[in-house]
């Protein structure tokens, strides 16, 4: 059941970008290329699935649970700390360079795009590469430690 | 700054980004989860135990919506116009790609986590994630454009 839900998710998640043009990452840098000729659409795209998104959290957080009765598993971290901004810097200029964002390049995958395809797969290594990095943070905290005492 | 009117689609952008919103209204009132892309790719790639069939699900779901796209509009599918022509093109496209992946991933959240749900959630934290990814986007597009003139 939660697999159907979830399959069922997806698919009206890239219907809404391929609807919104969010596809296309021209489309997507004509939004960013602020000193060229804008296209504001981006801006309500966001506009459109924040607010439907709002009453959709705002319902769960009522409820406290799914539908089906499970717990609900929503970050509930709070601090700003460098590893979000950073991140968030660096994922801005990945943006910019490519025109795509996880979303719109899964989806560009499997419409058949090339450039797409070359997005997702040194995204993949991008990802791996986080992984790496997280686990040799925590060995080196690990190391610390075992100094410490 | 000059508005482009001729490629401003506002219906399409908002009607598209209910279709989104609702995507992450299904995921967290039957899963109970964020639809974070990054965050659910993350999770496929590090292969949590227990947590791997609805983050698989989920994206088969974002891989069938370009085909059912294609079965109701003559078959084409939705590919865009987006076309890099140049080694220096495909080169942003690849070095863009790498930095996607760590940063999000670093900053646990990308458009949909951060942006989408994070901002539908009235997090700081988001928030904050959003100003700077923007920011950087918008600052990256400049130089490639204006500056440097790629």
């Amino acid at each position: 059941m939660t697999c159907l839900t979830a399959f069922f998710g997806g698919t009206l998640f890239g219907l809404g970008l391929i609807v919104a043009g969010m596809n296309d990452p021209s489309k997507v840098l004509a939004f960013l290329d602020v000193a060229g000729r804008w296209d504001p659409s981006l801006a309500l795209v966001m506009l459109g699935a924040i607010s439907t998104a709002a009453a959709g959290f705002a319902f769960a957080a009522r409820r406290r649970c799914t539908l089906l009765g499970e717990a609900l598993q929503l970050p509930d971290r709070r601090q700003v700390d460098a590893p979000l901004l950073a991140g968030s810097v660096l994922f801005g200029v990945g943006w910019g360079l490519a025109g795509y964002c996880p979303g719109p390049g899964i989806v560009g995958l499997w419409a058949g795009s090339l450039p797409a395809a070359v997005f997702v797969i040194a995204m993949l290594f991008g990802i791996e590469a986080h992984a790496w990095y997280d686990q040799s943070c925590q060995q080196a905290e690990v190391g610390e430690v075992v100094a410490d005492s | 700054m000059s508005i482009d009117w001729s490629s401003f689609t506002p219906w399409q952008a908002v009607s598209g980004g209910v279709l989104i919103g609702l995507g992450c209204v299904v995921l967290v009132l039957w899963n109970g989860r964020i639809a974070g892309i990054s965050g659910i790719l993350g999770g496929l790639v590090s292969r949590v135990e227990g947590d791997v069939a609805w983050r698989l699900a989920f994206i088969v779901g974002l891989l069938a919506a370009p085909w059912l796209w294609a079965a109701t509009h003559h078959g084409s599918l939705p590919r865009g116009s987006f076309a890099p022509a140049t080694p220096g093109e495909w080169a942003q496209v690849l070095v863009g790609g790498l930095l996607v992946g760590f940063g999000t991933r670093l900053a646990k959240g990308c458009t949909s986590g951060h942006g989408v749900c994070g901002l539908a959630r009235f997090s700081r934290r988001s928030l904050l994630a959003v100003v700077a990814f923007m920011g950087s986007g918008v600052l990256t597009v400049f130089i490639t454009r204006h500056v440097a003139g790629l």
